[in-house]
């Protein structure tokens, strides 16, 4: 260390260099985010908080639905008619995921606000069984909404 | 070390002077969203075909107003807490990040009242005269 130091008592930048060329490249690094393996619980936390983003935004497909309704027939029937096209159907089934989703993971949330599950291996069981279980409830929700429709 | 004044301690209200309760609202209206939400999707289901008059008749319902109103009032306090923090953490400039916390309140504010009138006229007209 100390040979590669200048007099001036800082490293200029070819002594960097060669400091940099000298050193193993063994030593373990830390793991960008783009070669990181993502934890369970990391994809879990993140997509809470995208998809709170997105029902916050969500919540405009409320308000249309009720402001439509409120204004009459007309109104009601050109939302419906959105609602069933083919952007309108893309956008309610990408709401329902998100709100379903938001919705299970909130409990997990609560459970761990409670002091419970909070441990490594819990969350991570714990975050798959969301995961799961949303993609379930979402596709039972509109294969009953289908079956409604007869 | 603690250099808090007794006072200030026991009124827990902390540096922005309004304590836990952020966190505190946020898993209140958690908790109230849960059933409400269960509600919501199983009545979405039933509504998805019907025609305007069937509609009608749901929000005519006062229970059915009433969860309404209920789930507006949650979403819209639950949404405000949830998107603040949000801009809390990602937007760093003062002046951006006022003017973000101001219009989140502002859409906040907005969206409720108008889906709130709305549910509310819809019930009020359809009261037998």
């Amino acid at each position: 260390m100390r040979s590669v130091l200048s007099k001036k008592g800082h490293l200029s930048g070819s002594e960097i260099k060669k400091m940099a060329e000298n050193t193993p490249r063994q030593r373990p690094r830390s793991p960008f985010l783009t070669i990181y393996r993502w934890p369970v619980t990391m994809l879990t936390s993140i997509l809470h908080r995208v998809t709170g983003v997105g029902l916050a935004l969500g919540m405009l497909l409320l308000a249309c639905w009720l402001v439509a309704l409120a204004l009459g027939p007309a109104a009601y029937e050109a939302v419906q008619a959105f609602h069933g096209g083919v952007i309108g159907r893309f956008l309610l089934f990408g709401f329902s995921v998100a709100l379903i989703y938001h919705l299970l993971n909130g409990v997990r949330h609560l459970f761990w606000d409670a002091g419970h599950g909070f441990d490594k291996d819990r969350s991570e069981q714990t975050g798959q069984l969301v995961l799961v279980a949303s993609v379930i409830v979402t596709l039972a929700v509109w294969l009953l909404a289908y079956q409604v429709r007869g | 070390m603690n250099i808090k004044t007794p006072l200030s301690r026991a009124r827990g209200l902390g540096h922005a002077s309004e304590g836990v309760s952020h966190f505190w609202r946020q898993r209140v209206t958690a908790v109230a969203l849960i059933p409400l939400v269960i509600w919501f999707i199983y009545s979405a289901v039933g509504l998805a075909w019907k025609p305007y008059g069937a509609a009608i008749d749901f929000v005519a319902e006062p229970h059915n107003a009433v969860f309404l109103l209920l789930l507006i009032w949650a979403s819209i306090i639950h949404l405000r807490l949830g998107l603040q923090t949000v801009i809390e953490d990602y937007v760093h400039d003062r002046f951006a990040k006022l003017a973000c916390l101001i219009l989140n309140d502002f859409f906040a504010a907005i969206v409720g009242v108008t889906c709130a009138l709305a549910v509310i006229k819809i019930f009020v007209l359809a009261i037998p005269a």
